[in-house]
């Protein structure tokens, strides 16, 4: 290093020579920025052709033949895909209301201090949010055959599958997600305000509902809105639990696109992706967003 | 009116948290209207007694009174008293006036009286044009007086101040000083102060309670505490002490004369009852010790000394003495003469004579 200080001098505009280190880039930064642009083109490259797609005037092929939006006119036509959206819809909602009502409960109670079962309980939690979609899926179905089997021989109900089971699962997974979120923004409430409202006369109902409900309300809506796009957003175990004749967008696509990708399902993903982001964007700006 | 009634009366009260005892069967009577002060380092017990009175924890023994009142588990929502936290814990999203009204909301008194005594309380503490604020928008003063007013709206019996003005810079932190002693005259609340500042507990306390280790130490006046204090601890923690440790050799007339281990002597009045042959303290206060240049003045209490290091503050003149044995010795001369000669003010290694009077020194135990 000093040697490098000492070999390579410039002149300043006083006229005083001043040692100046050499610039170079080691090897290592080389590697990670080649890296960086892989990882971007494998990330962005297939979303920006199948967006791309989407308003390509050709019916088949790869060959760009021109800007329509033909596809997106189809799409708003085909009675099919409403119905198909309109379930989502209806997963998404329920599964949400549930999920953060739940959600939000479980996050008040593991933010006690002093129970036993807290830690445990906190990283149970996490289960869901790690464990790969397949395996959930699968557990689920499995749960619910279970079920269905113990009711029948019990008290002679039979159940099928069906719209709810869809929205039980989605309520399963989406607790967890619920309870983080909301968790992060009870961690950064201030429990002496609490405090406050007491010694001000407020009994624990009124300083819930005036406190610390409108602190934490972004949280539970940044929950909400993260629900509210992953159940949108879910194929595999809305495919593994849904009964006969539920069709979810993501089902609905993946039913079609086994037969060809059409620049349909060009248009649909296009739109989905659009919905998704903008929910996620959403989410996480209520979480940011400080009150006052 | 025969008995006196007491704002708040404490009954052997002892606080533990998992084995570790915060607060050791404190007993006190503060009265209606008084601005009592506990004063005490950090981890002192202090703030988890107000916190008690407050309602935030119960006592794991003892009893709490407020104005005559048992407590016992009685939550804070229904005390009447109220809390100035040290963080001001003000209602991010409510607006200034919101936040100052929020006890009023509470005992739903209607919206129009609300307004005007809201009005009253931020005009009190000279905040009437900011009520549509966000507590965020205010300095940490203002912020301050926000918390004060929202407080004191609600006419408490007792006002509890948990070191509200530590956040504060030195400027300010003294005009509020000054400033909630004249609410509190004007008002006649009682005042229940917590604070590790001794300037500021005597600036505007009527009584102080000093505190160390769960334990109040001593209860009385600014100047009992500061003028007679009982035991070393409260000798050192307010204001500044020397400490000559000895033997009691002789003891007459309230004057008890010790031997250090060194065999010098030093006379003090007596706090405590002690014979000779006891193991005691002499402690003598900076500001009440004169130096003496040239010739050897008379009398008890005198030591020849060199003068080691000066630092000139102002308004005193602070010089650390070492004395023949080796121990440093404060002592604060006033600068009642206007001068820039150099004469005028000591040097390190200017050869003094150390003297005190006897009754300006206190015989304490070890």
């Amino acid at each position: 290093m000093a040697k490098i200080l000492a070999d390579k001098r410039i002149e300043t505009k006083h006229g005083r020579s001043r040692p100046v280190a050499k610039r170079h880039m080691p090897w290592g930064t080389w590697a990670l920025t080649l890296n960086a642009i892989f990882v971007y083109t494998f990330l962005y490259v297939p979303i920006i052709v199948l967006v791309l797609f989407s308003f390509n005037a050709a019916k088949v092929g790869s060959q760009w033949q021109g800007f329509t939006l033909q596809w997106y006119n189809e799409l708003f036509a085909d009675a099919r895909l409403g119905d198909a959206l309109w379930t989502s819809l209806k997963i998404a909602g329920s599964s949400t209301l549930i999920a953060t009502t739940i959600g939000t409960l479980a996050a008040l109670a593991l933010e006690k201090r002093g129970w036993w079962g807290r830690k445990t309980f906190d990283t149970a939690l996490y289960l869901p949010v790690i464990i790969p979609d397949v395996v959930m899926a699968v557990s689920l179905l499995g749960f619910f055959t279970l079920a269905f089997r113990q009711f029948q021989a019990l008290i002679g109900l039979n159940l099928a599958m069906g719209l709810w089971t869809v929205i039980i699962s989605h309520v399963a997974f989406n607790i967890s997600f619920v309870t983080v979120v909301v968790g992060t923004s009870l961690a950064n409430f201030d429990r002496r305000l609490e405090e406050a409202a007491a010694d001000l006369g407020a009994t624990p109902w009124q300083t819930f509902w005036r406190i610390k409900f409108p602190l934490i309300g972004p949280g539970v809506l940044g929950g909400a809105l993260l629900s509210f796009t992953l159940s949108l957003d879910d194929f595999v175990v809305t495919f593994f639990t849904r009964g006969p004749g539920v069709n979810t967008l993501t089902t609905e696509v993946y039913g079609r696109i086994k037969k060809s990708i059409s620049p349909e399902i060009n248009a649909i993903s296009s739109l989905m992706l659009l919905a998704s982001t903008t929910l996620v964007v959403t989410s996480l700006w209520m979480q940011r967003r400080r009150q006052g | 009116m025969n008995t006196p009634t007491w704002a708040v009366e404490l009954d052997h009260v002892t606080k533990e948290f998992r084995g570790s005892v915060a607060v050791r069967d404190i007993s006190l009577k503060i009265a209606d209207g008084e601005f009592f002060s506990l004063l005490g380092p950090s981890g002192c017990g202090k703030t988890t007694l107000l916190r008690m009175i407050a309602g935030f924890e119960n006592p794991s023994s003892g009893d709490i009174y407020i104005e005559g009142v048992l407590m016992g588990e009685t939550p804070a929502n229904r005390r009447d008293v109220n809390t100035v936290f040290q963080s001001y814990a003000l209602f991010p999203h409510m607006s200034v006036a919101e936040n100052v009204a929020f006890g009023l909301h509470m005992k739903n008194i209607n919206k129009a009286d609300i307004a005007t005594r809201v009005k009253q309380a931020l005009d009190m503490v000279q905040l009437g044009a900011f009520g549509d604020r966000r507590p965020k928008q205010l300095s940490g003063g203002q912020q301050q007086r926000v918390a004060l007013a929202r407080a004191l709206i609600n006419e408490p019996e007792v006002l509890l101040l948990d070191e509200p003005l530590a956040a504060l810079d030195l400027k300010l932190r003294k005009e509020m000083q000054l400033e909630l002693k004249s609410i509190q005259q004007r008002l006649g609340i009682t005042f229940i102060f917590v604070t590790h500042d001794q300037e500021e507990a005597l600036t505007m306390s009527d009584r102080i309670a000093v505190m160390e280790l769960g334990k109040v130490l001593q209860v009385g006046q600014p100047t009992e505490i500061y003028e007679r204090p009982k035991t070393r601890f409260v000798a050192d923690f307010i204001g500044e002490c020397n400490f000559i440790d000895g033997t009691v050799l002789a003891v007459e007339n309230g004057a008890v004369t010790l031997e250090t281990d060194g065999g010098v002597r030093v006379v003090g009045t007596g706090m405590f009852p002690v014979a000779a042959g006891d193991h005691a303290v002499l402690a003598v206060r900076p500001e009440k010790v004169r130096l003496v240049e040239g010739q050897q003045p008379q009398g008890t209490n005198v030591f020849a000394a060199i003068v080691e290091r000066v630092a000139y503050i102002g308004s005193d003149t602070r010089i650390i003495v070492r004395l023949p044995d080796g121990s440093p010795f404060d002592v604060w001369e006033a600068n009642t003469v206007s001068t820039l000669d150099p004469n005028q003010y000591y040097t390190a290694g200017d050869p003094v004579y150390v003297t005190w009077a006897t009754q300006n020194s206190l015989i304490l135990e070890r």
